[in-house]
């Protein structure tokens, strides 16, 4: 049964998201000036960048079919949708019901094959290139991801993303030595997926080490707009699914009203801190060769199928 | 208030410094770098202290405290103090070499871990202690060292590798059974200290002779006829 208190709360949730998303994008890129010792770009530059990008006309070229006109809307849908999925103030969502962790991949899953399918449309090299890459990073990411999210399962008993953050935040506190490793595992595959630093660079314009940029590379105006959007909510997603699993607290039982308004501050200083981690972490680590990608997916997965272990014999 | 704490979460705490020591034994096994790869030993050594603090603390088993407290002097801060002037004078700073590569040597971790655990799972049944589940963690340690000192070419990465197990096998006694006798304990922590320290000699010997600290030039030792 739906009701409207859920539907107003998977409505706010939504739009939070949406809007929010540019912010936790400039929030990272501040941080990352800071820390390399740049002059920084003001926190709202992806707002000012988004606005400059829809007022600009599209040039599309020749070759271009109407998959790649349709493309950016159908991504941003996605992870849109993806990102109403996630609990991140309240636990009482009606797309709950619908769709569970497994959903969420999917829905991922299929975006990123859109960009790719995107990527390789118009036939430029570096398009396809990009596209290759992209897939390569992807199939090794996902099933880390899945064991990830398969571990927050067995402690919760339930695939659905709300059981498992009630579980793990309004249950008795037990300390669940699996999801430390968990946790490594998807800082590192969160890392891959977001076109972050040991994997790709998001601020790259150099031929040869692009993966996210080779392939949106033949995208203007509106469409990059929407495709730039997707790409900040997608990592307000991925910080919201780790907030999600690993640090679950502050977030409202059930529908509960004065609690979804007092996780609204949890929730940005949870997202501001990850933000300086993420920093961090880019600013202290050097980009991999393409080639080390496998690998360093390679040990995310094992760590990910580790923590299953893990959890098998300490904590049953 | 802190004491209360301990008490309700300290089993808890166990698993969780056991799940640390497993995670830093998989990191060994993948770190390329010789120097990280002392710095993750050191850090394995501190988990060790801090687990064996606790237990010691949980059960009120006070030779325990001497046994962590030489684990912090020996494994924390003595070791790697020998490892890095060892590789500061043998000026080896480069890539640890691997026989098979990373991704795979990582999947024979995960197929030993679950080896370990099974093997663990009968004893764990019988033991009556707090830290019962952790047994089979500290024999995947033991493994894991194991198969560092056989994947390694270099003679420094094999040296650490041994100097892991013994960490596992420290961790496995204090598991299963709070921990050795306080004469065993002195015994086994100067061997190894001893040990590291002949290795240290061991080494400079091969590179004396080889040009290389690379343990596979040793099929070459042969008496000429």
């Amino acid at each position: 049964m739906i009701s409207a208190s859920g539907l107003a709360a998977q409505f706010t949730e939504l739009m939070l998201a949406v809007l929010l998303a540019p912010l936790l994008t400039g929030w990272v890129n501040q941080c990352r000036a800071w820390l390399q010792n740049r002059s920084a770009p003001p926190l709202l530059q992806p707002y000012y960048v988004l606005a400059k990008l829809f007022a600009k006309d599209v040039v599309l070229a020749h070759s271009a079919s109407p998959l790649f006109r349709f493309a950016p809307y159908l991504i941003f849908g996605c992870i849109a949708l993806a990102a109403a999925i996630v609990p991140t103030l309240g636990t009482d969502l009606p797309m709950n019901a619908a769709a569970d962790a497994i959903a969420l991949v999917g829905l991922l899953a299929l975006a990123r094959l859109f960009i790719a399918l995107a990527g390789m449309d118009i036939g430029t090299a570096f398009g396809s290139l990009g596209s290759r890459r992209e897939m390569l990073v992807g199939f090794l990411a996902e099933p880390a991801l899945l064991m990830v999210l398969f571990t927050a399962s067995l402690i919760s008993g339930s695939t659905s993303l709300a059981t498992i953050v009630e579980t793990l935040a309004h249950k008795e506190f037990v300390i669940y030595p699996s999801l430390a490793f968990a946790g490594v595992a998807f800082t590192m595959v969160s890392l891959a997926e977001n076109a972050r630093i040991p994997v790709d660079n998001p601020s790259t314009h150099l031929e040869l080490t692009m993966i996210h940029e080779a392939m949106v590379l033949e995208y203007s105006g509106r469409h990059l707009a929407m495709i730039e959007w997707a790409a900040s909510l997608k990592l307000f997603v991925y910080s919201c699914i780790g907030l999600a699993i690993f640090f679950p607290f502050g977030v409202a039982e059930g529908g509960d009203a004065f609690g979804i308004v007092m996780a609204l501050p949890a929730l940005i200083l949870k997202l501001a801190i990850g933000g300086v981690f993420l920093a961090l972490i880019e600013t202290l680590s050097a980009k991999m060769r393409i080639f080390r990608a496998p690998e360093f997916l390679g040990i995310a997965f094992l760590l990910a199928v580790l923590s299953m272990l893990v959890h098998v014999l300490l904590e049953r | 208030m802190l004491a209360q704490a301990l008490t309700k979460y300290g089993p808890q705490l166990i698993n969780l410094f056991a799940a640390a020591l497993l995670l830093l034994s998989f990191a060994m096994l993948a770190q390329r770098r010789i120097l990280s790869l002392i710095n993750l030993f050191a850090a394995q050594g501190f988990v060790l202290f801090l687990s064996t603090m606790l237990v010691a603390w949980l059960t009120g088993q006070h030779h325990l405290y001497g046994s962590a407290a030489l684990t912090l002097a020996l494994k924390v801060i003595a070791l790697p103090w020998i490892l890095h002037r060892l590789i500061r004078r043998l000026n080896v700073k480069w890539d640890v070499e691997t026989l098979i590569n990373i991704p795979t040597t990582m999947l024979v971790g995960i197929v030993l871990v679950i080896l370990a655990f099974n093997l663990a799972l009968p004893i764990t049944m019988l033991a009556g202690t707090v830290t019962r589940a952790t047994l089979g963690i500290a024999l995947a340690c033991v493994l894991l060292s194991f198969l560092m000192m056989i994947t390694r070419s270099k003679a420094v990465p094999q040296v650490i590798g041994f100097l892991s197990m013994e960490n596992g096998l420290f961790f496995a006694a204090t598991g299963a059974v709070y921990g050795m006798p306080m004469v065993i304990e002195f015994g086994v922590a100067l061997d190894v200290l001893v040990g590291a320290l002949i290795l240290g000699i061991f080494i400079f010997e091969i590179r004396e002779r080889f040009d290389t600290v690379d343990t596979r030039h040793l099929e070459r030792l042969k008496e000429r006829p």
